[in-house]
């Protein structure tokens, strides 16, 4: 339950602080980079190193690659439909989730699995 | 247009749109973490690239930008929708620098002093990240110049 709470706090402060940087930034689309900053996989892989060891969160890593990849065309979707479409971002951005899911499992299912 | 500051983006932004970003970020981290456990690292390693605050920040982006039209007398729906747009294709683009992330500690972290690999990690996701951006803002340029009927050169140049 700590570990839960530790988890929570440095990934929370860790998503912030880039979230943060990437407002005080411009052009938006040099800010949007930082939409895909490793926060979340740097409060988890820091925490995991030194609770799992560096074996397991290299694994981690590994399966990251399938997760970044289902990121970008989640992102180049979106991105997409919001160009050509009038429809709002939250339910763009929202209704667009299974993409990233489908993406990232497919490539688990394809080539993380074993 | 070149890469500045934007200090007036804090003055826009609201204390509880702070708040929801760091309870997502939170939640994201520790729900990989608990995924992890269940399923075993291959699965829980999906998440660490899971868009978890990227609607929150697509949203309020939307809705500052139509902010700032609507204060104008003008209808910001528009404007709104490709700010939202153009961010989403920034995330794409650092998407591929968390790619190589990804890469790096994979391959580094089992032989190397962690904090030095994240660091250097996180080193290769700004620099490809900057990169791509940079590539797609030259290639914006050169494609506006020929529909504008320009000659240009191998380096982008008229």
């Amino acid at each position: 339950m700590i570990q839960m709470l530790i988890r929570f706090l440095v990934g929370g402060a860790l998503v912030s602080a880039f979230a943060v940087i990437g407002d005080l930034l411009k052009p938006k689309s040099f800010a949007g980079l930082f939409g895909a900053a490793p926060s979340v996989a740097l409060a988890t892989l820091a925490l995991t190193v030194a609770t799992e060891g560096a074996s397991y969160a290299a694994i981690e890593a590994r399966s990251m690659m399938a997760g970044a990849v289902a990121f970008f065309i989640y992102a180049s979707f979106v991105s997409w439909i919001l160009m050509h479409y009038r429809s709002k971002a939250f339910w763009v951005t929202l209704g667009a989730m299974p993409l990233w899911f489908a993406v990232a499992f497919g490539l688990w299912g394809i080539g993380l699995r074993s | 247009m070149r890469v500045g500051l934007n200090s007036s983006a804090l003055g826009q932004a609201k204390w509880s749109q702070y708040a929801l970003r760091f309870l997502f970020g939170g939640l994201i981290t520790a729900a990989a973490g608990l995924v992890a456990k269940q399923y075993g690292p291959v699965v829980g390693g999906l998440l660490l690239a899971f868009p978890a605050i990227f609607p929150a920040s697509a949203t309020l982006i939307e809705k500052h930008e139509k902010e700032k039209k609507d204060n104008h007398g003008m209808s910001g729906a528009e404007r709104g929708r490709q700010a939202a747009s153009v961010d989403a294709a920034g995330a794409a683009m650092g998407s591929l620098g968390l790619l190589l992330f990804a890469v790096v500690v994979w391959q580094f972290l089992s032989v190397h002093r962690a904090w030095a690999t994240l660091l250097w990690a996180t080193a290769a996701w700004l620099v490809v990240s900057v990169f791509v951006w940079q590539i797609r803002k030259h290639a914006g340029i050169v494609r506006r110049r020929r529909h504008m009927g320009f000659g240009v050169d191998h380096a982008g140049r008229q």
